[in-house]
């Protein structure tokens, strides 16, 4: 989820110093050395920490998980927070606007986020909606068990480069790449929805040597190429800053320009939770925006395989996918060969010349009847992956949907957060 | 008992299956370790569904599984955290040799002492809790003392495991021994004075797990520097169990304090008296529990002038708290550190050689740690707006171990004549009517989100579970 980083926003990981009792798990736990500490607080390196989740369920107290969305120039540095006596709030959204995060990051960052001051007006009374609340931390019963942290940062793997082509129609300025890694004799196994993170070379501007950036797998468990071992990325090429000026996505460039036969430092795969269900009734429905796509594209993907070789009885899958124009969609071309029995595509764009602007959420409602049918059964299984702006959105839609079809949300959202059946990867 | 697969049964990363002689003597031991449990363990807990946390490896995923299970049935597991196969020991006399997977001849005797020492708190700890599940102020509470509980029993494992694969006969028969002493028998003690204290109530609970499990975090962490790289390998994974404990204890402390401080705030007095009237432990007692545990608690960490700490030390067998991270030559010898005395009526420091001061290093260590969470719970107070203060007492303070025991000294650190401690004694430490009020408060609250008047609900629930959570299931 590197886009994220590179967009100039991150999810700052920070530690509650209210409750934690500098007991040290968190820093044993880390892969990554991420964390430190004085006689004062324990502390996360924003720059170090790659979001992987080992310290969460091993911290006794509960205070390691906490996360906050910040502009990359204002993320929290250690020093900040080893003076800390609590959390700093959330910023308010006028306050990344005023850091340049929301106009930056693309029109569907406004946009996605446009219905939730309208939402919280209507509820003023109300506590605040917390979306993140009903993400999931578990996988789904059926899932596959997920391998992780097989090359961790300190020892990455070498993968050769095998393909490397722009999946956005060309010439346009939201240039995405498929790429597709091979990693020869080494294992490498990876879920659909899991990622990796790739090791730009060099330095950065203070001579230390650059951090991972992590990308959501694009491909099948079974490759790319079926049978062989390689994985698939979406990546979108970073040109410019949140406020237009040009920029170079430090990783994002590397990736975009590498070319067959490149070789690559890999570290990962990360992730145990945001994997989909193998059951032969599960349904999927899916909700993206932009890269976001890529473990989408990995699940549809599987499930197309599985339906071509006679093996699967066919749970629904249903897709909600948004971008500003048809041309910067990744894989517009390949969505629309999809058969449509087997999978029920809704694509927004919110930047089409001469249309009005329509977000994921928009369509989520307008599909209300076929979700409300979706969210009764027990074995559907909801994943949104993009930009964090538009989980509190695609929540309120699921929840909208959920009371205008008489079912209780706090009863659905919970089972949905209780089963891993709804799963948030934003940034 | 003797069919157990203990792979499975027995999650572990030491080849237990491969290995005939420990498996041997693990099927010797296991049955006569779940007769202790029976016997001495948790009271009335047989039936329980726990909502637990089980290591099933030592991976970050693997080693906080939750779920409900019968804590007789909770995976004991023989863990060691990854070995580094270029380890050098780091400090004493053989800095910069390989560490030893196996235990030196000449050092067999002092690190099996070692061990057991660390052993023999595990299961006490277990026997002076034992009563407690049936006063718990909540679920909540309940859940949290038998997680400590199991896991203090998965330490005594993992002590049992380096006494029977490394120290042969020897071994087999320290590990038997740790299930034959029982904490406060008048006949067969537990080794260490603290362990053999009544845990009579939850404030004491919560005392115990933030000072004396705190203790044990400290005693790990310097095992975990050890030449012997099973032992340093194994007490680095138990400090990670290690922290829920004293997660227990600082956040029960803090919800005590909470709900004191918001009684006060209601009926607007400090007066002691309302305040117990109120159902609520008041802010002198408290304190006096402070001060007992916490002066009982440095007496664990020994002698403040000990020859067998400079033997230990210069023979790689327990380093320091985070040797690693400090920056001297990690050998110590003509360096000296300030101990306390008591000269002419008065307390005077005065230099000794450092290797022999390695347990008041450690000590003060500890102080640090401990004051600065004594800090966190003076936070609670702050934000309420009471203005008292809880402290710590002086480090001389009674002490029975070292050159301070027997020396009668206010908690403030003035040396007192023993007409003057007879006086005070009940102003400094709990005393009976004390703990008969404390007593008084205990009834048992188990239905789930519900809390004993003298304490707060915590922040939050375990696992990200709600508060109100099913954490145990009765059966």
């Amino acid at each position: 989820m590197d886009m994220a980083v590179e967009a100039g926003v991150i999810k700052q990981h920070l530690i509650d110093p209210e409750i934690c009792i500098r007991c040290n798990t968190c820093e044993a736990t880390c892969p990554v050395n991420a964390i430190t500490h004085d006689d004062n607080n324990y502390v996360v390196r924003a720059d170090i920490c790659n979001g992987c989740m080992a310290c969460i369920s091993p911290c006794p107290t509960g205070s390691i998980d906490n996360w906050r969305t910040m502009p990359l120039v204002r993320a929290y540095s250690i020093e900040e927070q080893l003076t800390w006596e609590s959390l700093p709030a959330e910023l308010s959204p006028e306050e990344l606007e005023a850091a340049g995060v929301s106009a930056d990051a693309g029109e569907e960052i406004a946009a996605a986020a446009a219905p939730v001051p309208a939402q919280a007006q209507t509820t003023a009374a109300e506590p605040v909606f917390n979306s993140a609340q009903y993400g999931a931390t578990v996988p789904p019963w059926s899932a596959a068990h997920a391998y992780t942290n097989l090359f961790p940062p300190k020892t990455p793997t070498t993968a050769t480069v095998v393909g490397n082509f722009n999946c956005t129609e060309a010439g346009f300025e939201s240039e995405t790449h498929h790429i597709v890694l091979d990693f020869g004799v080494v294992p490498f196994p990876v879920l659909e929805g899991q990622s990796i993170g790739i090791v730009p070379p060099g330095v950065d501007a203070i001579g230390k040597r650059h951090h991972a950036r992590q990308y959501s797998v694009a491909s099948p468990r079974n490759g790319e190429r079926p049978g062989y071992n390689n994985v698939s990325l979406t990546v979108k090429r970073v040109t410019e800053d949140h406020q237009g000026d040009p920029v170079r996505g430090v990783c994002s460039n590397y990736v975009c320009d590498l070319k067959v036969g490149d070789t690559v430092q890999v570290v990962g795969p990360f992730g145990a939770s945001f994997l989909m269900p193998n059951h032969p009734k599960s349904h999927i429905v899916m909700i993206c925006t932009g890269t976001g796509s890529a473990p989408m594209r990995a699940m549809t993907e599987w499930r197309r395989r599985l339906r071509k070789s006679g093996k699967f009885e066919g749970g629904k899958l249903m897709l909600f996918f948004g971008a500003r124009t048809q041309q910067e969609l990744p894989y517009f071309g390949p969505l629309q060969s999809l058969p449509k029995d087997f999978i029920d595509i809704n694509l927004a764009f919110s930047r089409t010349p001469g249309s009005p602007k329509r977000y994921v959420q928009d369509l989520m409602r307008e599909r209300a009847a076929d979700l409300a049918a979706l969210l009764k059964d027990g074995a559907s299984h909801f994943y949104v992956c993009g930009l964090k702006s538009m989980e509190e959105g695609v929540v309120l839609a699921l929840r909208d949907v959920a009371t205008e079809a008489g079912l209780d949300w706090d009863t659905v959202g919970a089972a949905l957060k209780r089963e891993g059946r709804l799963h948030l990867e934003t940034y | 008992m003797s069919t157990i697969n203990y792979s499975e049964k027995i999650p572990n990363n030491v080849n237990l299956g491969e290995d005939r002689t420990l498996q041997r003597a693990l099927e010797g031991w296991q049955p006569n370790f779940i007769n202790w449990w029976d016997d001495v363990g948790p009271e009335g807990s047989t039936n329980h569904d726990v909502y637990l946390r089980t290591a099933v490896s030592v991976d970050p995923q693997g080693w906080a599984q939750f779920g409900h299970v019968k804590m007789r049935d909770y995976r004991w597991g023989i863990f060691l955290n990854p070995g580094d196969a270029n380890r050098e020991i780091h400090f004493g006399d053989h800095k910069g040799e390989k560490v030893w997977q196996d235990v030196p001849g000449e050092h067999r005797a002092n690190l099996r002492r070692i061990i057991v020492t660390q052993g023999d708190t595990e299961p006490a700890s277990v026997e002076q809790q034992r009563h407690l599940g049936l006063t718990a102020p909540s679920m909540y509470d309940l859940r949290n003392l038998f997680q400590i509980n199991v896991e203090e029993g998965r330490h005594l494992w993992a002590m049992v495991y380096l006494l029977q694969k490394h120290f042969g006969r020897d071994g087999r028969e320290e590990a038997d021994a740790l299930l034959q002493r029982t904490s406060g028998d008048a006949n067969n003690p537990r080794i260490l004075g603290a362990f053999n204290e009544k845990t009579p109530d939850w404030l004491a609970f919560f005392m115990f797990t933030y000072f004396t499990d705190r203790d044990g975090k400290f005693q790990l962490a310097a095992l975990a520097e050890s030449a012997f790289d099973p032992l340093a390998r194994t007490t680095k994974f138990m400090l990670t169990e290690e922290a829920h404990h004293m997660f227990v204890g600082e956040s029960g402390v803090s919800r005590v304090l909470a709900r004191t401080a918001q009684v006060m705030n209601e009926l607007k007095t400090d007066d002691a008296q309302k305040i117990r009237a109120a159902g609520c432990i008041d802010l002198p007692t408290i304190q006096r529990y402070l001060n007992f545990h916490y002066s009982v608690t440095i007496d664990l960490f020994g002698a403040d002038q000990s020859s067998n700490a400079a033997i230990f030390y210069s023979s790689g067998l327990k380093g320091r708290y985070e040797e690693g991270k400090r920056t001297d030559d990690h050998i110590l010898k003509g360096q000296t550190y300030k101990v306390l005395e008591v000269k002419d009526g008065q307390l005077v420091e005065k230099d000794v050689p450092m290797l022999n001061a390695l347990n008041e290093v450690l000590r003060d260590d500890f102080i640090k740690d401990s004051v600065a969470g004594v800090g966190r719970w003076n936070k609670v107070l702050e934000k309420a707006g009471i203005p008292t203060r809880l402290t710590v007492p002086h480090k001389a303070f009674n002490r029975q171990i070292g050159a301070l025991a027997g020396i009668k000294m206010s908690p403030e650190g003035r040396v007192v004549n023993e007409v003057e401690w007879a006086a005070k004694k009940n102003e400094w430490l709990p005393s009976s009517e004390d703990f008969a009020f404390v007593a008084s408060l205990m009834g048992r609250v188990v239905e789930p989100g519900k809390f004993a008047g003298w304490i707060s609900p915590p922040v939050m629930g375990i696992n990200r579970q709600p508060v109100d959570f099913e954490y145990v299931r009765f059966g």
